[in-house]
């Protein structure tokens, strides 16, 4: 089983309306599959939502799923692409001690090579913010973790796919 | 709540009057064409319950004894009328209650609306008397759901409750209203919905896999066809009745599909599934094209699925996208409306008769019938059959009658003896299998064809689920036949655990009370019988009453229900004995 397993990104276009976070949740818990990262934000569209799901599963499983998740009433139209398919990001936040940036020579070379950015500065911490690949940001937790982390936070994948998603279309024969 | 999704008519609406949300909602259904509703009143809708009064002469609500009992009596009214189903309930348990009905209502693609009150908008999360987040509870077992905190929505979401209930596969609605809601009054006007911009209730039938779904029927030696309730729900029934005479195949029903085609059809090949006929279920490994019309490859139907059907290409005519592949792979998938499909397959398809093939379907039935019919129809041991009680139902109503069933062994009983000259005429819970559907459903549908006999079958067990509808019976005075098969068990617990837990009957034996007594406690007419020689006169002495009848007829204790596929067993293992 674990071995047709893939990484599969959700793509959900969805009314903003109350309880379907709920509703579409629902439909991995009955079937105890794991989300791996869950976002949700307004789309392209003006009054559409868009929930963006990862998920790893077999091919013709998520098939079953995008379908069970276009059924919803509230959902207008629901897509998977594999990573390939698509262009993705993660972004984190790290929380680290101000002495660090001072003192060890070494933070800032990380800082600098990883590309991450600082939010903001203060006697006591700085925080610094980083997108990327989730492997690209794993690695910076392991490089700060020698050093302490006093808050570490990373969010749900977000992505966008190569090929054009025909969603406005269809909306537009709608209206 | 996002009215900007309900895309609705350019009718005129009607003129705005100030009222207040109860009123609203009453304004609402009747605009719908609610005439009879099922409900139980409470603390957080009884604003809406003094507005039926206002309207009592113009809406009919039925107080039920229970709130299960108000679903699945508007569950009975949807599926002999096709109309929407409507309960009514309180907040708390009084939501609660519904569930099992509306999860019923959700495997069966039934239509139902079901209103609930709930608590003001401003206790909402505070653990208020009689709170519970009901939109929560029944997310997964409904089609749509949704919560009114004013008044001013109520219209829209009403129309789109209607709408969606009743459009593309049927289904559940429930619409939770707040107290403060019901009472604040805004300007009404009504418009009924018929597209919403996120669903897609149906979509006009493929001509491309028409043509291929055609070319298969017409090249195949042993094609089989299996239909479901989507035949009905489509009002597809001449349109099935065609394609099968056209092409001369063979054709099988599912438990909710059952009446769809006269059972004396001379190509009803009777029922598929666990407890279905002989022929059907061992020929399904053998035919080679297997049409799927309206059904949705139930666990029940199919048995083992890695040996289901593995010889034969499947053509699936199906509403609902998803069911597509979901259990059973398929070479051509027809989507849409069944009655379109079958339509538009019609003229393609070559007349044909498959005698041959027709024959082995005949030859099965006959070593069932000696092995099994012949004795559960006509004994000749001493103890009643439930068999020969349905049988002689079917003498009595000449196979006019809508039988409800409940769910166990004499659901599986009816549904395989009962006669059906007219669709709509088999009520039963068949995904959810819900004990205590019986008699409420019975309700219902009596309530909603009252020109129709309808006779309710139900066992011991679930006959005291939901008992106390004998009150609703006696209240409404309607005329319901109601038979209840007592075998002093809940039989198909015993028959499993007789067949694969070593007899062992742990809390299946039933001591019952005097039915009789209580039925009559109801004022409704009773009589219990014990022997051959009663059964035909009281059923006849049923059938002519005028008024409710319970009937209770002591059948063997241990009897079995037989053909049976074991749980994981492929349908051509299916048993004989």
């Amino acid at each position: 089983m674990e071995s047709n397993q893939n990484t599969y990104t959700i793509s959900i276009y969805t009314e903003n309306n109350i309880g379907l976070l709920n509703r579409i949740s629902a439909i991995f818990q009955r079937r105890h599959i794991n989300i791996e990262s869950l976002n949700t934000s307004i789309s392209e569209i003006e009054d559409v939502s868009r929930f963006t799901i990862v998920v790893k599963l077999e091919e013709d499983r998520i098939k079953k799923i995008v379908g069970q998740i276009e059924k919803q009433v509230e959902v207008i139209k629901a897509y998977y692409h594999t990573d390939e398919e698509t262009i993705y990001q993660e972004s984190c936040m790290f929380k680290l001690k101000s002495d660090l940036l001072f003192e060890e020579r070494e933070i800032q070379n990380i800082i600098k090579e990883s590309n991450a950015r600082i939010v903001t500065v203060n006697k006591e911490f700085f925080v610094l913010e980083k997108s990327g690949k989730r492997n690209e940001i794993e690695q910076l937790y392991r490089d700060f973790s020698v050093y302490g982390i006093m808050q570490f936070v990373r969010s749900g994948r977000i992505a966008v796919t190569k090929e054009e998603m025909k969603i406005s279309q269809m909306l537009t024969a709608f209206n | 709540m996002d009215i900007e999704t309900v895309k609705t008519t350019d009718v005129a609406t009607a003129k705005t009057v100030r009222i207040s949300g109860s009123e609203a909602i009453i304004k609402c259904m009747i605009a719908e064409g609610v005439e009879t509703l099922y409900g139980y009143p409470g603390g957080a809708i009884m604003p809406v319950y003094d507005e039926l009064y206002k309207y009592r002469d113009q809406i009919h609500h039925v107080l039920t004894r229970h709130e299960q009992g108000a679903a699945h009596a508007a569950q009975g009214y949807a599926r002999i009328s096709g109309k929407v189903g409507v309960a009514l309930a309180t907040s708390g348990p009084g939501a609660t209650n519904l569930i099992t009905g509306i999860a019923d209502a959700q495997i069966d693609s039934t239509p139902l609306v079901c209103i609930t009150g709930q608590v003001a908008s401003h206790l909402l999360g505070s653990d208020a008397f009689q709170e519970t987040d009901i939109v929560g509870i029944s997310t997964p077992v409904t089609k749509w759901n949704v919560q009114i905190t004013k008044a001013a929505d109520i219209p829209e979401v009403m129309a789109k409750a209607f709408y969606i209930a009743k459009s593309g596969r049927p289904g559940p609605v429930l619409v939770d209203i707040t107290k403060d809601a019901q009472f604040e009054e805004f300007d009404f006007s009504y418009k009924k919905c018929t597209s919403v911009r996120s669903y897609k209730a149906s979509c006009k039938p493929n001509i491309e896999a028409i043509q291929k779904a055609a070319n298969l029927i017409n090249g195949a030696k042993k094609p089989m066809i299996v239909w479901g309730q989507g035949v009905i729900l489509g009002k597809a029934e001449a349109e099935l009745k065609a394609v099968i005479e056209k092409a001369g195949i063979p054709s099988a029903w599912t438990i909710l599909g059952a009446s769809a085609i006269p059972t004396e059809h001379p190509l009803n090949i009777g029922m598929v599934g666990m407890h279905g006929n002989y022929a059907p279920n061992m020929l399904t490994n053998e035919c080679d094209v297997l049409i799927a019309i309206g059904m949705r490859f139930d666990d029940r139907v199919t048995g083992n699925l890695s040996t289901y059907a593995k010889q034969a290409k499947v053509i699936h005519f199906e509403i609902d996208p998803a069911e597509i592949d979901k259990n059973v792979k398929t070479d051509v998938a027809v989507l849409g409306d069944s009655k379109l499909s079958l339509a538009e397959l019609l003229p393609f398809l070559n007349e044909t008769s498959h005698n041959e093939w027709h024959q082995k379907f005949k030859d099965l039935y006959a070593i069932e019938f000696e092995k099994v019919i012949k004795d559960d129809l006509h004994p000749t041991k001493e103890g009643l059959t439930m068999g020969e009680v349905i049988n002689q139902i079917n003498v009595q109503s000449k196979g006019d009658a809508a039988i409800v069933s409940d769910v166990g062994q004499h659901q599986m009983i009816a549904c395989r003896y009962a006669k059906f000259n007219k669709t709509k005429s088999n009520i039963t819970s068949g995904g959810l299998g819900t004990m205590g559907f019986g008699l409420p459903a019975a309700i219902g549908a009596k309530m909603a064809a009252p020109e129709r006999d309808v006779v309710v079958i139900i066992g011991d067990g679930g006959f005291q689920m939901n008992i106390q509808e004998l009150g609703t019976i006696f209240q409404q005075k309607v005329p319901v036949k109601i038979v209840v098969l007592n075998n002093e068990f809940l039989g198909m617990v015993r028959q499993w655990q007789q067949l694969f837990f070593d007899k062992r009957y742990a809390s299946t034996e039933m001591t019952n009370p005097d039915f009789v007594t209580i039925a009559k406690g109801y004022y409704i007419a009773a009589k219990k019988i014990t022997k051959r020689e009663e059964l035909a006169g009281a059923i006849e002495e049923m059938m002519t009453h005028e008024g409710a009848y319970f009937l209770e007829v002591c059948v063997e204790k241990e009897d079995n229900v037989f053909p049976m596929i074991p749980t994981g067993a492929s349908v051509s293992d299916i048993r004989l004995s």
